[in-house]
This record gives structure tokens, sequence and C-alpha cells, in this order.
């Protein structure tokens, strides 16, 4: 198509047509950000002492347990969650955060140097430091 | 064979509103054919004639064209009073009262892209009620609005831009443009 007959069917837009068409492109990148952020996580990633201890899947049940300097750390995972059951840690933050579901979402049992998080599909953050 | 005491005289009215119906019924089956990704993603060509018909004749006459083409091009392709024809019913219907709505903005500003892509997004929206309500009645099918979004914004553009050149294009109102709406 050449530049003339280009700008034949330019013409023809309004200017309200351009504000339409900038509120129609909105509207289809913010429903992208807002329903497509996040998935549904596909595997667990166990860290023990800051190095990798153990990698699952999250398809089938397991309960796995981490040894570290308190003691025992015992992760429970079921079809598409996962969560700390328990912990020697005093504070038991980690067990209280209950049920992950979420791709990249972690908890940390910090005495114990013992953390969870689920990856796979689009997570929601890039990088968790601690 | 006894004469019918009933005689209907068709007026200059219905001709028009009958031949740009066929124009838009005829759309919407040669669309039929054109293999598509997603069920719902359709270009949607009969919304030409009818942004036509609205921005010519005004928003009755392009309710009549609409609904005609609803009835008869599901009856042609065979889904009459299948889901799919309920889907295009309440997406049609949604457009409907939209561009009712939007014919009303100031033509000095808005022109027939801005009809076109109000009555798509209406459209989808009246569809993605319906099949949420009935079909899948389930939140996951707003997993798949951005990409009906994307294709009522692509797809509202280029058929206003169509049928905004076939406006001009067209004869006059006074003579009868009908049969020249289908290029």
């Amino acid at each position: 198509m050449n530049r003339e007959r280009f700008s034949q069917w330019i013409a023809l837009l309004r200017p309200g047509d351009f504000l339409t068409l900038g509120a129609a492109t909105m509207v289809c990148v913010l429903s992208m950000l807002m329903l497509w952020r996040g998935g549904a996580p596909d595997k667990v990633v166990i860290r023990a002492g800051g190095e990798i201890f153990a990698e699952a899947g999250l398809s089938r049940s397991q309960v796995i347990e981490v040894p570290g300097p308190l003691g025992l750390t015992r992760i429970e995972i079921e079809p598409g969650r996962a969560r700390v059951a328990s912990d020697p840690g005093p504070r038991q933050y980690c067990v209280r955060q209950g049920w992950l579901t979420r791709s990249g979402a972690a908890a940390i049992c910090a005495p114990n140097e013992v953390s969870l998080m689920l990856g796979g599909g689009a997570s929601d953050y890039d990088s968790l430091n601690y | 064979m006894t004469p019918s005491t009933i005689e209907i005289r068709p007026t200059a009215d219905d001709g028009r509103i009958a031949r740009l119906a066929a124009a838009a019924i005829v759309l919407s089956v040669a669309e039929a054919a054109i293999p598509l990704p997603l069920p719902g993603v359709k270009p949607g060509l009969a919304n030409i004639v009818i942004l036509i018909v609205l921005m010519r004749w005004g928003w009755r006459d392009a309710v009549w064209v609409a609904l005609l083409r609803v009835f008869a091009g599901s009856l042609l392709l065979g889904q009459f009073f299948a889901p799919g024809f309920f889907l295009s019913l309440a997406g049609q219907t949604a457009s409907l009262i939209m561009l009712g709505l939007a014919m009303h903005l100031p033509t000095r500003w808005f022109g027939p892209v801005t009809l076109s892509i109000l009555a798509a997004f209406a459209h989808i929206g009246g569809q993605l009620a319906l099949a949420r309500v009935w079909l899948v009645p389930h939140d996951g099918i707003f997993y798949l609005v951005p990409v009906f979004a994307l294709a009522a914004t692509i797809f509202g553009l280029v058929n206003g831009l169509v049928a905004g050149r076939l406006l001009k294009e067209l004869a006059p109102p006074e003579r009868d443009a009908g049969a020249a709406a289908v290029p």
C-alpha cells in the first residue's frame, strides 16, 4: 500500500476516534496485566542452608523432611500446593503461613535455615532476597 | 386456489431492509468459512453493513437488519437455537444498545470507527456475560477477556474504517444504495 492510499484511510478517523482507539488499547493492556498475572505453580524448590536441598513436582502428594541446625523441618506437598507442616524454630512463622498456592510464593524458616518456594508458571516476583 | 384475502404490500422500506439484511447475512455466512483459532473470535464483517445502515437510515433500521442477520444467518449455518445462536443474539443485542447510545455522540468528533469499536466491545461483553451465566459458570472464562478485547479493538477498527470508506463512496441517501453496500 502506498502512502497516499494509507493517508486516505487515516483521513476517515476523526479526533475522538483516536481517543476511542486509545481507550480500547488500554482496556486490552490492562485486562492482560490484571487477568494474566501469575500462573499456576508446577514445582517446589526446597533450600537448606542456602543450598538447593530438593526440587519436586506439585502433581502428587508427598512429605519431605529437611534437616537443619535445629532439627527436622517437615514439608508437605499436595497437588497444586505446599506448606511447612512443622518446624523446630521458636516463632513458627513459616508454619503459620499455611498452604502456598501461587507461583513465586515462599515460606522461610530462618532459624532452621530452610526455605520453601513455589516455581513455574509466570511468577509474581522476579526474585526474593533475605 | 382461492385468492388470499390478505394482501401484504411490501413498502420501499421493507425492500431496502431486506436487501441490506441479505448483504449482512452473506457476510456472516462467508465469515463462517474462515478458520479461526478460538471460538468467539470473529471479524464480524456483517457489522460493516449494520454500521452503514445505522449511520444512513437510523437505529430502527439497524435493529431490523441486525436481528434478521442473527436469525437468518443461524438458520443458514444450521445453528438455530444452538448455544452459538444465543451467544450471537446476546452479543448483537448488547451491541445494538451500545450503538443506540453511541450514535448520539457528536459526529464532528466521533466517526464510524468509534461506533464500530464500541459495538465490538459491547458484542463481546454481551457474549461473555451470557457465557458466564449459562455455558461456563466459572470465572475461568474471564481468562480469555484480553484475547477478545484485542480482537474487538482490531476488528472494530478495520470494520469501522471499511464502513466509513463505503459511506463516503456510496450514492447519496436519496438513491437506494442497498445493492452497493456489498463491494
